[in-house]
């Protein structure tokens, strides 16, 4: 599903670039959960952000179901993060204007597989059955974030990237999103990589991998 | 896709109606402002068209008598026996008790058809009726109305004959002209015979003169036309303020929204087209209502342009508007194109969006010093290319393109100024309240510049045309009283009765002082020619500009002339200078202020006039009389000589009538004025409304610290004033600049004429005030919105749920 060879990635700081990543390897199978941790500024969502074709990498290669994503526009990588790979923000980045059952729809209309009992199941599932009509701002914390899983789930991605998802929400209300994501991930059959600094957390996907300055320690 | 991103970016609006309604009425009141005075324009210019196509201005060569006078009949006879391909042309004004239109006098056997009028080409109504007396009148429908009852031939009306103009077959216009044997004209037709006899041999003592270049009512208001377009200019510059604001507004807010849509996989283009179409939609609504405001607008404003431009050029203009697919089209377009422009920025924005950049809109108010100053640098660049083009310029189009690029440098320049001012400002703070409140006014600059500079612009198009319009207004009330010193003026019929009028008055007057008039050409432009009594009453109030010793003595012995002003910049004419007249060469002695007269002006000695123009007819007179007595003899020279009551005009009269014609070629730049006041206070409250939000975290920490929200509304409302207050002082010398600039570029330019600059420091305080009520009305609403506003709402900005 995922694979990445010797990715390197650095960022301008004074003089000389500052390395990111340094020659980053690693694969992900469908249907496989991966957690990536490390410390604050070890690369984890600059790693996630090239993956999802967010940013374009210095060096090496991604690919996602035998596409590589250093061959494509601006345009093909867009149709990628629309049908292929999902993406779940630590900020929750709804569209505040829509309400939520447009936001949980929002991502499967642009993909152009909007299907509506799987949206109906989806809210059910996320216990925002009651809160359809309702704008993300009149949501809590934690019923936005499920929002936003439900957003990217809805569009039946292979590959969902999760940028520490439940990083602003509290210990309890973190574990509960975390449950339901894993069980509607497997329930999708989509490979899942998170990215976390909670080990913990990581502690619950089928592997783990850690990065430290840049590169992978297992 | 589309759908579900159209969906997405429209859903803004649909949670953000207030934003929208401000975008669409910006749009809408600049495109209405810009339509309606293109609508006025466009309904002008086609009267104009319409009085072209008369034979009047038609382009042809014309053979007249060198002094303007009639030429005899017997001069077309010998010409077309001579083989001359020539037509006569009578025209005048024909005074009836229904009152006064241009009668055109033709002959149909002579005259090509294509040199008719559209409306008369091909047509059968140049018929028998027409030829044979008692002849007809083919006039437009309207005129034709206006001259029901009146004691002239049949009336037919026909749709497209320019308003105010008669047609007649040419001997029944001689005779309503009462110019039996005599003609105005001739006109030389194309495809003229080789070899015939030049014109000296054939009619010796007449002229060829050329076409002229575009008709006479065209040049003349051009001018207007042209300072009625750059208000509408103005119009619609201060109105896309508002839209640029709301339009910037909108992206800033939905900035989240764009990156999280990119990284959901819209790409950059379907963005940018769909943010486009977006617009397009916007344009299209909002210039369609504009449309119809401006319809609306120039509907209300026509009546007086028409009456301006009949009582400054005599052009008739119809006082109803005319649907016109290019008006429509126009204004369409000019929404489509102020949107781009308002939109372009910010599209650029989206363009260039960085995927992972800080997703909090970044709130204009942080906006950096770096493009505070960069802007400043640009406003002084322009404030120079403004001084260069005053200096080095010339004509009516460099004198609006250095006022231009003066109001736009100044309006760059404000941000700076105000920032600079709110830093000597809070250099009197001494509490930390003060402190906070000079540091918070300073920050809320950005976001208002926009709202804050189309007040600047508002303002200072207020002053500068209010201090010329005034500086106007007290010029020409004090040059009617030295222009129209006899207490009345007669007109008589014919000279047999002008004599007996002279001999009847003499006895029973103070003086009588003829006023002979002939029309001639000098320096190649129509003129008048007028004799004057050597008399105390000109003497003592003539409206001298600049003059030789003794100028009345020179003018009465024949040894110069007084010419008007507009002939002496036009000729670059000074006092002493040699001058050519029809049929002579003298002397100017003098130069004299001529207000409200497009043309060129010449007053000569009585005698010096009967000698050269022994043809002109001598009908008029200024009648001197002891004060009270004007009514009286008015009555009686009803009652001794029938004259008509046209016929006698009273001095105060007149200057009613002088100062109504005035006061109404200001009320469109009156209304202007007042609309694009209008529309800067809605930019300012528009702005304030919209900020309101995004104010939140600033005003959160001070009411948590211990300030009361009905204190922070107030501070809020304090705030607006005093940016109000800081604009309306920077816009006083920018105004002034551009009154001077009206006074002595502008109007020089567009009437040949320049008054002198006067100041009306309470018009400014009255202005001040209402720009102070202006900003003070637009802060009231976020004010309140802040005296109201629930703690929880203030405490979200603690909790980062916002």
């Amino acid at each position: 599903m995922l694979v990445v060879e010797k990715l390197e990635k650095s960022f301008s700081g004074g003089d000389r670039p500052v390395p990111v990543l340094r020659g980053i390897d690693l694969t992900l199978d469908a249907s496989r959960t991966l957690a990536l941790t490390g410390e604050s500024g070890s690369g984890k969502s600059t790693l996630l952000h090239l993956i999802a074709g967010l940013d374009a990498a210095d060096g090496g290669r991604i690919l996602i179901d035998g596409d590589d994503l250093a061959a494509m526009d601006d345009t093909r990588r867009a149709a990628l993060r629309r049908g292929t790979v999902g993406v779940v923000f630590q900020q929750f980045n709804l569209i505040p204007s829509l309400t939520v059952a447009q936001n949980i729809a929002f991502q499967a209309r642009l993909a152009g597989r909007n299907d509506r009992d799987w949206d109906a199941r989806l809210t059910e599932r996320l216990g925002l059955a009651s809160h359809t009509h309702k704008y993300p701002e009149q949501l809590s914390g934690g019923q936005q974030q499920r929002v936003a899983i439900g957003r990217t789930l809805a569009a039946r991605p292979k590959l969902v990237l999760a940028d520490e998802p439940t990083g602003n929400l509290d210990e309890d209300t973190g574990e509960q999103v975390l449950d339901l994501m894993l069980e509607l991930v497997a329930e999708t059959g989509a490979a899942l990589m998170m990215v976390t600094h909670s080990t913990r957390l990581a502690a619950r996907m089928e592997r783990r991998l850690h990065l430290e300055r840049g590169e992978i320690r297992c | 896709m589309l759908t579900a991103g159209l969906q997405a970016l429209l859903s803004h609006w649909w949670r953000h109606p207030f934003q929208l309604v401000t975008l669409l009425i910006g749009l809408a009141t600049a495109t209405a402002l810009w339509s309606g005075v293109q609508a006025i324009n466009a309904e002008a210019r086609a009267s104009y068209d319409r009085a072209a196509s008369a034979l009047g201005q038609t382009p042809r060569p014309r053979i007249t008598a060198p002094d303007g006078v009639p030429l005899e009949q017997e001069h077309f006879v010998a010409l077309r026996r001579a083989g001359w391909l020539v037509t006569p042309l009578i025209e005048g004004r024909l005074s009836t008790e229904a009152g006064s239109v241009r009668l055109v006098g033709i002959d149909p056997f002579t005259l090509p058809p294509a040199d008719l009028p559209d409306a008369l080409e091909g047509d059968t109504a140049l018929d028998l009726s027409f030829l044979t007396p008692p002849g007809q009148l083919i006039t437009s429908p309207a005129t034709a109305e206006r001259l029901e009852g009146a004691d002239l031939p049949p009336r037919l009306a026909l749709d497209g004959i320019a308003p105010g103009l008669a047609y007649a077959d040419i001997g029944i216009a001689q005779d309503l002209m009462d110019m039996d044997g005599r003609l105005t004209a001739l006109l030389v037709l194309d495809d003229q015979p080789l070899g015939r006899p030049p014109l000296e041999e054939v009619a010796p003592g007449l002229v060829l003169r050329p076409p002229a270049q575009g008709g006479d009512i065209s040049r003349l208001t051009d001018s207007f036309h042209l300072n009625l377009t750059a208000f509408g200019l103005l119009s619609f510059a201060v109105g896309l303020f508002i839209v640029r604001g709301a339009i910037g507004l909108a992206f800033e807010q939905r900035r989240p929204v764009f990156r999280t849509l990119r990284a959901l996989g819209l790409s950059t283009r379907v963005l940018l087209g769909l943010l486009l179409a977006e617009l397009l939609v916007f344009a299209l609504v909002a210039g369609t209502l504009g449309i119809a405001l401006g319809w609306l607008i120039a509907s209300l404003l026509l009546p007086d342009v028409a009456a301006t431009l009949r009582g400054l050029y005599g052009a008739s203009v119809e006082g109803a508007l005319t649907l016109r697919p290019a008006w429509w089209l126009s204004g369409v377009g000019i929404a489509v194109l102020g949107t781009l422009i308002a939109a372009t920025a910010s599209l650029w924005q989206v363009a260039r969006l960085p995927l992972l950049a800080p997703a909090q809109p970044r709130a204009w108010a942080m906006a950096s010093e770096r493009t505070m100053r960069r802007q400043a640098v640009v406003a002084l660049a322009l404030i120079v290319f403004a001084v260069g083009v005053g200096l080095y310029g010339a004509g009516l189009v460099g004198g609006f393109v250095m006022l231009g690029a003066l109001l736009v440098g100044a309006a760059l320049l404000l941000p700076l100024l105000l920032h600079v001012a709110l830093r000597l400002g809070a250099r009197t703070a001494r509490t930390p309240l003060a402190d906070w409140f000079w540091a918070d006014t300073r920050q809320q600059v950005p976001g208002l510049s926009l709202a804050l500079m189309a007040l600047l612009l508002a303002l200072a198009a207020n002053i500068g045309v209010g201090t010329m319009v005034s500086s106007f207004r007290l010029t020409f009330t004090g040059w009617l009283d030295q222009r129209l010193a006899s207490e009345l003026y007669v007109s008589s019929d014919d000279e047999a009765q002008a004599a007996a009028l002279q001999e009847w008055l003499a006895p029973r007057t103070d003086a009588v002082l003829p006023i002979w008039r002939a029309s001639g050409e000098i320096a190649g432009a129509p003129a008048e020619i007028y004799g004057v009594a050597d008399h105390p009453t000109y003497r003592d109030n003539w409206p001298i500009l600049a003059a030789l010793p003794d100028v009345w003595d020179l003018v009465a012995r024949g040894d110069g002339i007084l010419v008007n002003e507009q002939l002496a910049r036009r000729e670059d004419l000074s006092p002493g200078d040699t001058m050519a007249l029809p049929g002579w060469e003298t002397r100017v002695a003098g130069i004299y202020s001529d207000y409200g007269n497009p043309s060129a002006q010449v007053l000569v000695g009585l005698e010096t006039f009967d000698t050269r123009f022994p043809e002109a007819e001598r009908l008029d007179f200024g009648l001197r009389l002891p004060q009270g007595e004007a009514d009286a003899l008015a009555r009686a020279l009803v009652e001794e000589f029938g004259l008509p009551a046209e016929n006698i005009v009273d001095q105060a009269s007149l200057k009613a009538f002088s100062l109504q014609v005035f006061e109404r070629t200001f009320t469109v730049t009156g209304a202007l004025n007042v609309l694009t006041l209008t529309v800067a206070g809605f930019a300012i409250l528009t702005s304030l409304m919209t900020l309101a939000r995004m104010r939140l975290p600033q005003v959160a920490p001070v009411w948590a610290l211990g300030l009361t929200r009905a204190r922070l509304a107030r501070l809020e409302l304090l705030r607006a004033l005093l940016l109000a207050a800081l604009t309306a002082v920077a816009a006083l010398p920018v105004g002034l600049l551009l009154a001077w600039v009206l006074l002595a570029v502008i109007n020089v330019e567009a009437f040949g004429w320049r008054l002198p600059m006067h100041v009306f420091p309470a018009d400014w305080a009255l202005l001040g005030a209402l720009a102070l009520l202006a900003a003070g009305l637009a802060a009231l609403w976020p004010a309140r919105r802040i005296a109201t506003i629930p703690p929880s709402e203030l405490l979200k900005v603690f909790a980062n749920e916002r």
